[in-house]
């Protein structure tokens, strides 16, 4: 048994033993389990995929006369007027004005990170306190005055393999589907991958330090459709898109090589996001969950060209299986091709690992968990008499 | 071994005539066709690599094909991958059936095998990056 603060101790000394979540999985084959619950502080995990739940709060200052900004532009990408004068908030999706998916709400994060100058462009109706009704001015990432990523709904805790078995190509989120289940894709981080070596979700939970795009970040709240009641297989990992978590950082200190923005053709812009969290070793139970392999983790193939909310699942494959470049579903082999960077993901692990070994990162307690039980509810189309009436508990 | 990537465009006319078939057997090249667009009575077209030892065999065949009217253009363009932008996701090698584009273990780079490139360019529109250009 260690405790956080046991562990920050060590880290401080530099006496702390640390691995990435794909080195502790060759120490425990070597040494055991037991080994790494007596051995091993902390372990870190990444991943870097398209996370399309992503987008940063941007407070530009007050310009002479002021305006109470209603319609916002950033480089021709709406972002939003409804809140206070000179706040906003752009997101990853949002589509250029004039140069539609080509370039987005992402590419305009991109580029404030890259330090280029962005072109703002804003109206307002006027008031009494703030006259202003136009304005168009540039801005960098170091001229306004806060600029922090807010990502709703990041790293998923494992995610579908996608495939399709129509007879034309299909363009989705999941990348190019080839006709006839040409090809398969499939988009977590696996063993590396952060909400898979905590799977109850026992050390990551609100104000746990991590590292985003490059700088620092933290969990912010649980992420939107944190699905935690997910089926979930002996070991206790989740077979679809469980957890998930909010996340926020200052924009400033992040990079392009861990914020990257993108296309994906006839669907749109999203944000290449890069996370990394650091997870304390704090006794056998937490030992076991770090040592997760590829082959343990499973997921459900899903047929992308079925136009529904649930989608028919035509096989079961581990992350060994994708990552070997061909799986069988019903018997034909198809190719897997990987949609988030493994090379990104390893190389976040080993920064992180390496930040902790020098001591300039330590870990948190989290202030409060990611919750474990919580129900995730579609959305039916319903009039206002229909509301469903929530059964009450019995008691007794 | 002499090695050439060509465009043969086909007039209308000569889509029925068996000129591939000529150049194997009496020009002894070795071909291997990477594109073909062929529908009898339009204007054809083949993106094929013609081997032969030497470079001489390789032009009697292409000469061979012009005197019958074909149109030969050499394969100017390529695919090419900005290094500077790739991010290593690997989602082109999803639609890359030759296998040209490939990640795997234990570094999960990119890596790009020009011979086995066929140009389909299926991996220009499939790149989340737009880090894969056809390049002239």
């Amino acid at each position: 048994m260690k405790t956080i603060a046991q562990i920050n101790e060590r880290i401080k000394k530099g006496e702390a033993v640390v691995l990435t979540a794909d080195e502790v999985v060759e120490f425990a084959e070597k040494n055991g389990v037991e080994a790494v619950a007596k051995e091993v502080d902390v372990v870190t995990t990444a991943t870097f995929g398209a996370m399309c739940s992503s987008g940063a709060f941007l407070n530009f200052g007050h310009a002479d006369p002021p305006i109470r900004m209603t319609k916002i532009l950033l480089n021709d990408v709406p972002a939003y007027g409804g809140l206070a004068a000179v706040d906003t908030y752009i997101g990853a999706t949002e589509c250029s004005l004039s140069e539609g998916i080509k370039y987005g709400g992402a590419h305009v994060i991109e580029d404030l990170v890259a330090g280029k100058p962005i072109k703002l462009e804003a109206t307002s109706p006027g008031t009494d306190c703030y006259p202003r009704r136009e304005i168009t001015t540039y801005l960098t990432l170091d001229s306004i005055n806060q600029a922090y990523l807010y990502n709703p709904r990041n790293a998923y805790q494992n995610y579908s393999c996608a495939v399709n078995t129509s007879d034309k190509v299909i363009h989705t989120y999941m990348g190019t589907l080839l006709p006839r289940m040409g090809n398969a894709t499939y988009a977590t981080s696996g063993q590396l991958s952060p909400l898979l070596n905590d799977p109850y979700y026992r050390t990551i939970g609100m104000g746990t330090r991590i590292f985003l795009g490059g700088g620092i970040g933290y969990v912010a709240w649980e992420g939107t459709q944190h699905n935690p009641l997910a089926n979930r297989t002996e070991n206790g990992v989740p077979t679809a898109g469980a957890g998930t978590m909010a996340v926020i950082g200052n924009l400033r200190g992040m990079s392009t090589e861990f914020l990257r923005a993108a296309t994906f053709t006839n669907y749109g812009t999203t944000l290449y996001v890069g996370i990394g969290v650091p997870i304390p070793v704090l006794d056998e139970e937490m030992a076991r969950f770090v040592c997760v392999r590829d082959e343990e983790i499973v997921t459900n193939v899903y047929d992308y060209s079925v136009g529904r909310r649930s989608r028919p699942s035509l096989a079961q494959v581990n992350y060994k299986e994708l990552r070997s470049g061909q799986i069988e579903i019903q018997g034909k082999k198809v190719r897997t091709a990987p949609l988030s960077s493994l090379a990104k993901a390893q190389k976040i692990a080993d920064l992180l690992k390496g930040w902790i070994v020098d001591g300039k990162f330590t870990l948190t307690e989290p202030i409060m968990g990611l919750p474990k039980s919580r129900v995730n509810t579609p959305l039916d189309i319903i009039g206002p008499d229909e509301i469903p009436v929530e059964e009450e508990e019995e008691i007794g | 071994m002499a090695k050439k990537r060509v465009i043969l465009i086909f007039p209308a006319a000569l889509t029925e005539e068996a000129l591939v078939y000529k150049l194997v057997r009496d020009y002894q090249l070795a071909i291997n066709i990477l594109r073909a667009k062929i529908t009898p009575g339009e204007e054809g077209r083949l993106v094929m690599e013609i081997s032969n030892s030497t470079e001489k065999a390789i032009e009697r065949g292409l000469d061979y094909l012009r005197s019958h009217g074909v149109l030969v253009e050499e394969l100017g363009h390529e695919i090419r991958i900005d290094q500077d932008s790739c991010i290593d996701c690997g989602a082109c090698t999803g639609v890359c059936l030759s296998d040209a584009l490939s990640i795997s273990a234990p570094d999960w780079k990119l890596k790009f095998d020009k011979e086995k490139c066929i140009l389909c360019e299926l991996c220009v529109s499939a790149c989340p990056t737009r880090s894969i250009k056809v390049v002239f």
